[in-house]
């Protein structure tokens, strides 16, 4: 049941802390290596905190031909990040993934959960900076 | 009353009797709106129109007879969101939240069809005011997806109402393990993860098979780019896998069961907790089912995100806890899988056909399809392609009719160049092979597979020898790493095609990838290796000139790899708005007020922005 247990712990930090996997192999009596090893096997995993939003790309064949390349470039460019890496104001964690199931209305992007059907380079920078409005929009709620 | 929540069915009777009382209320509630929130459909924003609907619904007059649900995928997901009124099988797409109303007032209310919503035929115009009018249905045949699209996925009770679990009942009460052993031998339904291997004949080897306790598996983790058809199965028809479960654990003999989920798919795993909590409280999953001395439970687990994990002994893996790496297969799983014991694992499609096997008869099942493929087999139809989708169709049915008649054909009158079957393990079939049959034998002899069930459409824009290269990159970063062939061969690969697309391929590159495909089919430890070089065969089998033509001339006949094509301005078609000159991020763009732009090419990095901004098209790739 160690994968559960890691996927239990990721849903509630965000990420793998390294005190935490410690824990858990002193509980399960497994070693921290066997849990290092399913950690980066798996590419759900992280061992690095995430932004404060989701952002994933669909990679998958058929968002590939219909452009998705050209979308995942644009974004890495216009946000200085890397696929799998995290903006540098940890606005957003940027994933690349090989499939998310919706080909029919390809290319796809999902931020936080909702799904965008047939992204271009344009509306993919455009909905990102929506984020980062939003995120202005809360900080000033916070001060206020 | 027995409805859910309510009791434990004890018995046979008290499910017979519940679906009666099912059938019984639903009379009372005249009309019905479906709202598809399937993948396509949802990211279309169909979760909000089913909230709509559901708020006319309530504020209807009380003796409005009439309800909403939320099903799962249509199929048509082009057309998305879709919805469907019923009784009339009335058909409505591309439905946007201020069409609510519209449909409550006139279809519901009034009894008259909201024309601008109705499908249209592209070539004759007609509309379709029903389902069967439509030409992407005609020529479907749905087993698997019966009831996707008729039953609310969160509700035990829709299904149970279509007589769902009556399969279950069947086999608990009047038949032996071994007599649904021979029903589904005589159905001769084969394994619909791609494999293809005779469910049958597994199921039997695991009941023979020494030790316990035997585990099931049901496999959902559909790891194929551009392939879809199990999450619209778990997500819109999950009790039809459990019940399917059920039935075969009954034969094999076994009590614990597990569906593996694939991680990206955060909703099938949703609907597959709520249809097992709802199967349990109804005494369909857990100790003493419906009364007879027959237990079974499921678990569900995620997977970690790793393609390699559809392979049945790197799953059994990760299921213990391990990285996902495949085993050699000396052993078979049904003797020894998950923690060395007997398993049987099928795909969620397979167990999803197997309470209709039994409730029709194995003889029926057989009826459709060739003489070694048979049933039907659901594809993800996606690509370039007008009517992307789901569909279900008979085995023996030509690629053509797929592509053509349910498909609509090419998009944008483009010319159809290939279809891709078998995900990446799986091949390019030309346009030549169109008339091949659908059959587990036939794609393989064309150096494709059946696959899981992924057919993606691509058009002369697409460049073959880029799809070689994705595939094999793809695979590449989704090796496991475990044997030598697949972990070095793959990256010897892809580099070889990372050379040709990019323009520095060589005279004997593509003899060099035929040896090192031969290795790796020899060599590799699992199927992932085994088959990983197909994507590259089959193109080199049938696009050899597009090869010939990246290694040789340094050209891409698709214009897709960059560096080998160049773009520049039509002069009578410009326009000279300026638009790409602004837009040119390397200033490679000169020209004045009404007078044809010009690339200079020396500065210009292919990056093909002015072929995206142009609003009169008149930038071209040459």
């Amino acid at each position: 049941m160690l994968i559960p247990m890691m996927q239990d712990l990721q849903a509630e930090c965000g990420y793998l802390p390294v005190e935490k996997l410690r824990c858990l192999a002193g509980r399960l009596n497994v070693p921290l290596s066997r849990i290092y090893a399913v950690a980066t096997f798996y590419a759900s995993f992280r061992l690095a905190p995430k932004g404060a939003h989701e952002v994933t790309l669909c990679m998958g064949t058929v968002c590939y031909l219909k452009g998705s390349p050209r979308i995942c470039e644009a974004i890495c460019k216009e946000f200085q990040v890397e696929p799998g890496g995290t903006t540098r104001d940890r606005l957003f964690t940027f994933q690349a993934v090989n499939c998310m199931g919706a080909c029919a209305v390809a290319p796809v992007m999902v931020v936080d959960g909702k799904y965008y059907d047939g992204v271009t380079p344009a509306s993919a920078i455009e909905i990102l900076y929506e984020l980062s409005k939003d995120k202005a929009t809360a900080q000033k709620e916070n001060k206020a | 009353m027995t409805l859910l929540g309510q009791k434990r069915l004890s018995n046979f009777v008290e499910l017979e009797r519940m679906t009666e009382e099912l059938l019984h209320m639903r009379v009372a509630s005249a009309k019905s709106i479906h709202v598809c929130t399937g993948p396509g459909c949802a990211a279309k924003g169909s979760d909000k129109i089913y909230e709509l609907f559901c708020e006319a619904v309530k504020e209807a007059d009380a003796d409005v007879q009439v309800q909403a649900k939320g099903v799962g995928c249509h199929g048509l997901c082009e057309c998305g969101p879709i919805v469907l009124v019923q009784p009339g099988d009335i058909f409505y797409q591309r439905v946007e939240e201020p069409d609510v109303a519209e449909i409550f007032r006139e279809t519901i209310l009034g009894g008259r069809f909201v024309e601008r919503l109705l499908y249209e035929d592209p070539v004759t115009g007609q509309k379709a005011d029903t389902v069967d009018k439509i030409p992407f249905y005609k020529v479907q045949q749905r087993i698997a997806l019966a009831y996707n699209g008729l039953i609310d996925p969160t509700k035990i009770t829709e299904y149970i109402a279509e007589g769902g679990y009556s399969a279950l009942a069947k086999v608990l009460s009047s038949m032996t393990p071994e007599e649904v052993l021979s029903e589904v031998e005589v159905s001769g339904l084969r394994g619909r993860g791609g494999g293809g291997f005779p469910t049958a004949r597994k199921w039997r080897s695991c009941r023979e098979a020494e030790g316990s306790p035997k585990y099931v598996i049901g496999n959902g983790d559909e790891g194929d780019p551009g392939a879809f058809m199990d999450r619209a199965i778990m997500e819109g028809n999950p009790h039809s896998i459990i019940e399917g479960m059920l039935i075969g654990a009954y034969a094999i003999g076994s009590q614990h069961g597990y569906i593996y989920v694939r991680n990206e798919y955060p909703l099938s795993v949703v609907r597959l907790r709520e249809a097992i909590e709802q199967a349990k409280q109804l005494g369909l999953l857990g100790e003493n089912i419906l009364g007879s001395s027959f237990s079974f439970d499921i678990r569900i687990n995620r997977g970690g995100g790793a393609f390699v994990c559809g392979e049945s002994t790197a799953l059994m893996a990760s299921l213990e806890g391990r990285t996902g790496e495949p085993r050699a297969k000396y052993v078979h799983t049904v003797e020894s899988g998950l923690w060395e014991k007997p398993t049987n694992l099928n795909n969620v499609e397979t167990w999803a056909n197997v309470p209709q096997i039994i409730n029709r008869g194995g003889k029926w099942f057989a009826s459709i399809g060739t003489e070694k493929s048979k049933g039907t087999k659901v594809f993800s139809l996606v690509g370039k392609i007008k009517n992307t989708g789901l569909v279900e169709v008979p085995m023996g049915i030509t690629l053509r009719r797929i592509i053509d008649e349910i498909g609509g054909g090419v998009r944008d009158g483009k010319r159809f160049k290939a279809v891709q079957t078998g995900g990446p393990s799986g091949g390019c079939i030309p346009a030549e092979h169109l008339d091949a049959r659908v059959d587990f034998d036939e794609l393989t002899k064309l150096g494709s597979m059946m696959g899981s069930g992924g057919m993606i459409v691509m058009d002369e824009d697409t460049c073959m020898v880029n799809v070689a290269r994705y595939f094999t990159e793809f695979l590449l970063n989704e090796s496991c790493g475990k044997c030598t062939p697949c972990r070095e061969g793959l990256a010897q690969m892809t580099h070889i095609l990372n050379r040709i697309t990019k323009g520095d391929g060589e005279v004997g590159d593509v003899e060099e990838l035929g040896t090192l495909a031969e290795l790796l089919e020899g060599t590799a430890l699992c199927a992932l290796g085994k088959t990983a070089a197909n994507p590259v065969m089959s193109t080199i089998r049938y696009f050899r000139d597009e090869y010939n033509a990246h290694i040789l001339d340094r050209r891409c006949p698709a214009k897709e790899c960059r560096g080998l094509f160049r773009y520049e301005i039509d002069p009578d078609a410009c326009k000279a708005c300026g638009i790409c000159l602004k837009n040119c991020p390397a200033d490679a763009i000169t020209g004045k007020k009404k007078v044809p732009h010009v690339i200079n090419q020396e500065k210009c990095t292919l990056c093909g922005t002015c072929w995206e901004k142009c609003p009169f098209t008149a930038v071209l790739k040459v």
